[in-house]
């Protein structure tokens, strides 16, 4: 272990993290806690992959029950974890698994039984109880089994770990992607990372290089020359305007498309479609009308509204499905955890791929990955993440001395939204003035002050990052009121003009992105008002015109 | 495939696409910086009341119901109507003493017009003033209307026999104001419609429209209200006219809206007794012939509710068919009011401030007197300015020849 440099020259690391999703953001806490000297590396922002593009379900396993018992088990004890280290992340919704008349009731029995095998509470109850407890269902239903499903918001989990990782120590660099794996005497010492706003090189050297980038992580093992085959499956969801139901609802069969109606935060979602795409198109994926036609033809046999609902936006994202190392045809897949050590599997030493698994067991692949880098490292510290809570989650601490806000017996709307999204370190958010308790995002509640603590604190570069802090311009008008004003803020940080502009641009397209599949009725008429805003009121039509000559 | 481009949501929520129009056009807002406004208030508010009712907003209750967000709206989302169901369904505060006895106007009514003589004056001396304002919460700026010492029924049943004479028959929907603070309007309706050729019935049963107890959070007395109303309306079989427009717009939109009775198959047969005439003499199936000794200037003022009705239109038409009349329609304006909204000591400076812009535009155009529909319009813009002001089938009374009018109709 004494690799060829001299240490206090250039960064070095006990362990470097490849990933900004909640794996790489759950392995960097567990590193960090276990006392490693720990740094995260992002390419872009953090849950900009996988992460960021799901149901946002916390699964109580019951789905996997009849087909993959071990995912079941892995997933209920999962849930209860979450449900106690992260409840500023997870709401405690219930799950419902209703069979209709074309299901048949058999397969509910099966499916009892599998529950109670996996330890998942589930309990048949009366149709009409089913309907009483959420009205929204299809009452077609001839049978509903409740289990602990719930919904859990992968932004505040991810983030929630980036904090708790950094307080302990860790550095966390986003925008910062690998260009190459620095290699030598069959050990991987560092990587080579880009910039990726300016351009600059740079070299980190650590002990242990961890692979957690998900579906990317096959082309970061390339650079290695190492072979870890992954499948991208595509997964495709719906989000509706408002929460159509409160508990979530699932069908009881075996897993297919669009069968899971998960209510998260202000909305709801229904997904999701499954379908191999290649490899080369997994960086940009685009939700086809026969996708949407499935989701909205399924989903409304869950809950028959979403047929008249407004819908949002869609969006995809992708399962990294791995194969079987003795099966590089990929006909056995599996959807279980994927912890590898190169130096075993290839002789690759200091380098140690976690993938696979599910946002459910992000928390038990990041111990597995740790217990790996630690075994390797010769350090005997447990795990902890299982028990202490996550950054917002703890305790809420009466008196604290940074909490301004003003109405501490009954918080304004904004105040609850904001005690929503960030639990207890809401009252780190400051209203030092009535503007910091102005709204930018009228939808979701968002106050000037939690812009300011997130740009502050939450590692806020551009309006994506801000959206996936606070949720601003995620409710129904898409950014049309808020884009504005969130470039506002940031450009009081930042105080470049052109950046502004630029981020707005990006902003407003990456909205629109997700509105294009479901184009019509008010979420038209939604994109067609946003286009007159910035295009003619902002002006922003000029710097797109502006922008394609100066190219 | 089954989806609709069309969505579906209660009163149209997400319909809404963010333009903040109604916003702009709150007189609340314009004034109370504590009311988060229509659009926050309404469908933005709405999201997350589903998400959870605790993030429920009391501030809601700074709401005037003028419904003005409602005529602001491009895209037909029932803005009030949001604001309203959210008080009904998650407002924790209960109504206050004061709140159910301005609620109240039946029993208040029945009560004052009883003591007129001793009740109006009382009312009007400064120490009950200042006992109501402290111990109430009544504001002691505001006047009382003036009780009536004879209610209108009591007349009415005096006149009942010659009414049933006319082929043609209206039922009179008179509502509270005309039945114990003003029964001339009422007798003034009767004997137009006499002239016309119609005569009057009341209904079986008449209470409350319910305004000022859904304002007051009085809910379940509400419904029980509406539907006794509901049930005679449906039995009367004709037009039910009215000379109110607030509790016109009560009755056809508020009651399916907000207290969830089905009123679809007579909603079309409750409407104000401006429209109905004017409707009647464009058909060429009455006429109004007017005197000739009469010159004055009116301004009318259109009250929320009206325009919301968009019936404005008819007694505007109406009165211009008065060769002695220059009417001018003033700018749509609040007056503030709200019916008991304006009464209440908390609202009384946000209720003066918004009426501001309509006391200074009558000041400005100086007429004689002022027209509206509206009863609360017209004791705030009595006791805020100098004017008289009458409601258009008072004036309409005033200006018609009754001898010849009833000659050109048989």
């Amino acid at each position: 272990m004494t690799p060829s440099h001299n240490h206090n020259q250039v960064p070095f690391f006990d362990v470097i993290i490849i990933g900004g999703g909640a794996t790489g953001a759950g392995t960097a806490r567990d590193c960090a806690l276990r006392g490693l000297k720990t740094l995260l590396v992002e390419r872009f922002d953090f849950t900009a992959g996988a992460t960021g593009r799901n149901h946002g379900l916390l699964h109580s396993g019951a789905r996997y029950a009849v087909t993959d018992s071990e995912s079941a088990a892995e997933c209920i004890r999962e849930n209860r974890i979450l449900r106690r280290i992260a409840r500023h992340c997870v709401e405690p919704t219930g799950g419902l698994f209703i069979s209709l008349p074309e299901d048949g009731i058999e397969y509910q029995t099966k499916f009892i039984e599998a529950c109670r095998n996996a330890d998942i509470e589930a309990e048949a109850i009366d149709p009409a109880l089913a309907l009483k407890l959420e009205p929204s269902l299809n009452p077609r239903l001839i049978g509903a089994v409740t289990v602990p499903d719930g919904a859990v918001d992968p932004f505040r989990l991810t983030v929630a770990n980036i904090i708790d990782a950094r307080k302990n120590g860790a550095s966390v660099r986003t925008y910062h992607e690998v260009t190459r794996l620095l290699i030598a005497n069959g050990r991987v010492e560092g990587v080579e990372l880009r910039d990726n706003h300016t351009g600059a090189i740079s070299k980190y050297y650590a002990n242990i290089v961890i692979n957690a980038a998900g579906i990317w992580g096959h082309r970061i093992a390339r650079m290695a020359d190492v072979d870890v085959k992954m499948f991208p499956a595509k997964g495709a969801l719906l989000i509706f305007g408002h929460r159509v139901n409160n508990v979530v609802i699932n069908r009881c069969r075996k897993p297919a498309d669009a069968d899971i109606l998960v209510p998260g935060d202000t909305i709801s979602l229904i997904g999701t479609t499954s379908s191999r795409i290649p490899y080369d198109e997994i960086d940009s994926m685009d939700v086809t009308p026969e996708e949407v036609d499935v989701l909205l033809r399924e989903g409304s046999q869950l809950a028959p509204s979403l047929a008249h609902t407004r819908i949002l936006r869609a969006y995809a994202g992708v399962r990294p499905l791995v194969a079987a190392d003795n099966d590089p045809s990929g006909r056995n897949i599996s959807r279980g955890i994927v912890c590898l050590d190169h130096k075993k599997r290839d002789g690759l030493d200091g380098f140690i791929t976690i993938t696979g698994g599910k946002l459910m067991t992000y928390r038990l692949m990041a111990e597995e990955a740790t217990n790996m880098a630690c075994s390797k490292l010769g350090i005997d510290k447990p795990c902890t993440t299982a028990e202490q809570p996550l950054p917002g989650s703890e305790s809420a601490q009466k008196d604290k001395k940074s909490d301004t806000r003003k109405h501490i017996i009954s918080l304004s709307t904004d105040q609850k939204a904001a005690e929503d999204r960030h639990g207890t370190l809401s009252t780190e958010i400051k209203y030092e003035s009535d503007e910091d308790e102005a709204l930018v995002c009228e939808c979701e509640h968002v106050s000037v002050g939690e812009v300011k603590y997130a740009i502050e604190n939450l590692h806020v570069d551009n309006l994506i990052n801000m959206r996936r802090r606070t949720r601003l311009g995620m409710g129904t008008c898409q950014g049309e009121l808020c884009a504005c004003r969130g470039a506002g803020l940031l450009h009081k940080a930042h105080g470049c003009t052109e950046r502004a502009l630029a981020d707005l641009h990006s902003f407003i397209n990456e909205r629109w992105k997700g509105m294009k599949p479901v184009a019509w009725g008010e979420s038209l008429v939604e994109g067609q008002f946003m286009a007159w805003l910035y295009g003619g009121v902002c002006g922003l039509a000029d710097f797109a015109n502006k922008d394609k000559t100066d190219q | 495939m089954t989806y609709k481009s069309d969505n579906i949501s209660p009163n149209n929520f997400e319909e809404c696409i963010k333009c903040t129009i109604c916003t702009a056009y709150c007189p609340v807002s314009a004034v109370n910086p504590s009311y988060p406004g229509p659009k926050q208030a309404g469908p933005d508010g709405e999201r997350y009341r589903l998400k959870k009712p605790s993030f429920y907003d009391e501030a809601l209750k700074y709401c005037l119901n003028c419904k003005r967000c409602e005529v602001a709206c491009p895209s037909g989302v029932r803005v009030g109507d949001i604001i309203q169901s959210a008080r009904i369904r998650y407002a924790k505060s209960k109504p206050s003493l004061r709140d159910r006895l301005l609620a109240d106007t039946d029993f208040v009514g029945t009560l004052s017009s009883a003591f007129a003589p001793i009740v109006n004056p009382t009312l009007r001396t400064r120490p009950v003033k200042m006992l109501m304002h402290s111990v109430l919460g009544v504001d002691s700026h505001r006047q009382f209307p003036a009780y009536s010492r004879s209610r209108f029924t009591s007349w009415y049943r005096r006149h009942k026999q010659e009414q049933e004479k006319y082929p043609r028959q209206v039922a009179y929907f008179h509502g509270c104001y005309v039945e114990y603070n003003n029964p001339a309007l009422g007798i003034d309706f009767v004997k137009i419609m006499n002239a016309l050729g119609f005569g009057v019935r009341l209904l079986d049963k008449e209470r409350c429209c319910g305004v000022a107890k859904i304002a007051n959070g009085l809910i379940d007395k509400a419904r029980h209200d509406a539907e006794i109303n509901i049930e005679s309306i449906r039995r009367a079989g004709c037009p039910v006219l009215t000379t109110s427009s607030t509790c016109t717009l009560t009755m056809r939109e508020e009651y399916p809206h907000l207290l969830g009775i089905d009123n679809s198959d007579v909603r079309e047969s409750i409407q104000l007794a401006v429209r109905f005439i004017f409707s009647l003499v464009d058909r060429g199936e009455a006429t109004l012939v007017f005197r000739d000794d009469i010159h004055e200037t009116i301004a009318y003022h259109t009250p929320c509710h009206m325009s919301r009705l968009g019936w404005a239109i008819y007694p505007v038409s109406l009165l211009k068919m008065a060769p002695g009349l220059t009417l001018r329609v003033l700018p749509q304006n609040c007056c503030g009011i709200a019916g008991t909204y304006g009464f209440k000591k908390e609202n009384y400076n946000v209720s003066q401030q918004i009426g501001q812009q309509l006391f200074d535009s009558i000041a400005e155009f100086n007429p004689d007197s002022v027209a509206t529909d509206c009863e609360t319009c017209k004791w705030q813009i009595e006791m805020s300015t100098p004017y008289k002001v009458e409601n258009p089938i008072s004036i309409l009374a005033r200006m018609i020849d009754f001898e010849k009018t009833r000659l050109a109709n048989s």
